[in-house]
């Protein structure tokens, strides 16, 4: 078992989207998770900021899926295990045209399909209901599993949080995965290194991470283990062909990432892993990524 | 009443017992015959639970997901969004408690159609002691808004339980009972989710019975008898749904109801029936099971009679509530 770290090239690659669309896309999804928390009144920010580009790279590059039919039998499968994130999920779903856009200023209200978590009886296109820490691995384990019954050729991609791999079940699922060479199942850990509230560092003011070396774990677990730059799409390309091409193994992506991503005073903060922008924040993270926007759009 | 007239036979002690779990791992495999998306997923007990018969009979729908019970729940309701029907093969505490928030959250919420099987359910589980026993499996899966609960009377109940769970779509939850206990239901038998089936009539105390506490329901019933009461026996086999109507039809008949159960008297077929008659037809009741109590390694007779669960004892909770009702 040897740790593969992808070689990053900055080169578009025929046939797929160029990576400026794709920065585009994350910067898009962006502004709609900041507006919808703000609007709701409630919801995560720092984790769903963590997570936007590896969920933008999955529905606008990788995984194969009809937005027409969200019920596709074949469709590949999406299992956002640290669903407190579901913000950005919700995003990345409307820009995908599972959604109405518009309907993001629904979320965590009464009646809304856009549940605080993602709850699949609710909104076509959730392939399983998560919300509770550490549980989406399973029944990824499970549709991995029923795809190779099946002889069915989807691929199953699972997003856990840093913060729940503290969680026992991820290792029994873990344990099982590798048993049965479920190469067809890609855990991809959202790896930002910041929990909620943490565990003290001795100074009493900064946070450490939650656990260390996740992909040494999963590779003692028996996984082919693939390391990258989670706000990279080109890195993050690499790293998912490698995870989906693997055989007799399933693959964790350790995707190195920031809690906050994109918004310079949420970055790194953990006190913004719950909390509501005010107007005067929104305004300023709003311009924040404009510049972004603005500079991508001049390169 | 919507209650099945059905006549069943009184049990003969030792003669014609068979095993729950036996029947269950036989009606498995054929059941996987007329079901291609019947799976049985085990957590290292097959031998125990018998889930073994499936894995010699059908051994690539047979998966070991070994002692590991919140994935194994994890990963059946992930193959059930696949369109397999998943049946679980572990003892009720590691299912309904180990796993408890996995079920709440990946089946049950999502409605996933997944059969929760817990062998080894209620006090007679072999000399085990309190941890492999069950007192509140019932009240657990009752509370949980869709999951349907079924605790089987016999062998023959329990296989046509299995077919009709096979039938419907979504979570449900089935009791197993781990040693051989007498046949009541003949072949004419029927068994329905959310029907209960009057075993046998009479308008002087009614008593209301679930799983294998049935069979000694039914000898309470006898002993009765020889003293002239005349005690109706109602079998509730679906805990939930439950029979509203034959049970307030039954009150309403004997104004005087005892509930019978292995299982603690509170949440499960007894607090089911309070509950019922409080709202429906308020009637005096006095209700048989564990008294708010863990148990303790024993053999089964000895248990039965320490906890206070035997025919004798459900026979004097029928004096004394009709001595209450006057």
């Amino acid at each position: 078992m040897t740790m593969t770290e992808p070689g990053v090239s900055p080169a578009d690659v025929a046939g797929r989207p160029a990576l400026a669309d794709l920065r585009r896309r994350s910067i898009e999804v962006r502004r709609l998770i900041l507006q919808s928390i703000h609007t709701a009144g409630a919801g995560h920010i720092g984790g769903p900021l963590s997570v936007t580009d590896l969920l933008v790279n999955l529905y606008f590059d990788r995984m194969d899926i009809d937005p027409e039919r969200p019920d596709w039998p074949e469709r590949d499968r999406l299992i956002l295990s640290k669903g407190h994130s579901s913000i950005a999920l919700y995003a990345v779903l409307a820009l995908r045209g599972f959604l109405p856009i518009a309907e993001l200023a629904t979320f965590d209200a009464a009646n809304s399909r856009l549940q605080g978590h993602p709850d699949m009886t609710a909104l076509p296109g959730l392939d399983m209901s998560t919300g509770s820490l550490g549980q989406g691995l399973s029944p990824g384990v499970g549709m991995a599993l029923g795809a190779r019954l099946r002889g069915a050729p989807f691929h199953t991609w699972v997003i856990l949080g840093d913060g729940e791999l503290q969680e026992g079940q991820i290792w029994e699922a873990a344990f099982v995965a590798a048993r049965y060479r479920l190469g067809n199942l890609t855990a991809i850990v959202d790896y930002n290194g910041l929990p909620q509230f943490g565990w003290p560092r001795a100074d009493g003011f900064t946070r450490e991470a939650p656990i260390e070396d996740p992909g040494g774990k999963f590779r003692a677990f028996g996984w082919n283990v693939v390391e990258c730059d989670g706000h990279d799409h080109a890195a993050i390309r690499a790293a998912f062909d490698l995870a989906e091409t693997h055989v007799g193994q399933p693959t964790c992506v350790v995707a190195r990432t920031v809690k906050g991503k994109g918004v310079s005073f949420m970055e790194g903060d953990y006190l913004w892993h719950a909390k509501v922008p005010t107007a005067d924040d929104l305004a300023r993270a709003l311009a924040e990524l404009d510049t972004l926007s603005a500079a991508e759009e001049r390169s | 009443m919507s209650a099945t007239s059905t006549v069943a036979t009184l049990p003969l002690a030792g003669a014609n017992a068979i095993a729950p779990r036996e029947a269950w791992g036989h009606e498995l495999v054929e059941l996987a015959e007329g079901y291609p998306d019947l799976l049985v997923l085990d957590g290292d007990l097959a031998n125990s639970t018998r889930a073994d018969i499936f894995a010699a009979a059908v051994p690539d729908r047979f998966f070991e997901m070994g002692i590991a019970e919140q994935n194994l729940l994890g990963v059946a309701a992930g193959l059930a969004t696949v369109g397999y029907v998943p049946w679980i093969s572990t003892f009720v505490p590691f299912l309904a408690k180990r796993a408890l928030d996995q079920i709440r959250v990946v089946i049950a919420q999502p409605h996933l159609n997944v059969k929760m099987c817990g062998a080894y359910s209620g006090m007679l589980t072999g000399k085990t002691g309190k941890t492999h026993q069950s007192v509140e499996d019932l009240a657990i899966f009752r509370a949980m808004p869709g999951v349907v609960s079924i605790a089987p009377a016999d062998a023959v109940e329990l296989r046509q339980a299995m077919r009709a769970m096979m039938a419907h779509d979504g979570p449900m939850y089935l009791r197993v009972t781990r040693d051989p206990s007498p046949v009541i239901f003949g072949p004419d038998y029927r068994f329905e989710i959310g029907r209960a089936a009057l075993l046998r009539d009479g308008g002087d105390v009614g008593i209301i019975a679930t799983g294998v506490q049935t069979v000694r329901a039914l000898e309470a019933v006898e002993l009765l008898a020889v003293e002239g009461v005349h005690a109706a026996l109602l079998h509730v086999p679906t805990i939930k749904p439950l029979d509203v109507d034959a049970v307030v039809a039954l009150a309403e008949r004997t104004g005087a109801i005892v509930t019978a159960e292995d299982h603690s008297i509170i949440g499960g077929l007894g607090g089911a029936i309070a509950e019922t008659l409080a709202e429906r037809r308020p009637t005096l009741m006095r209700r048989v099971g564990w008294q708010d109590v863990y148990g303790e390694s024993a053999p089964n007779d000895t248990l039965l009679e320490k906890y206070g669960l035997t025919p004798r004892h459900i026979a004097e909770a029928a004096r004394e509530v009709m001595a209450a009702r006057g």
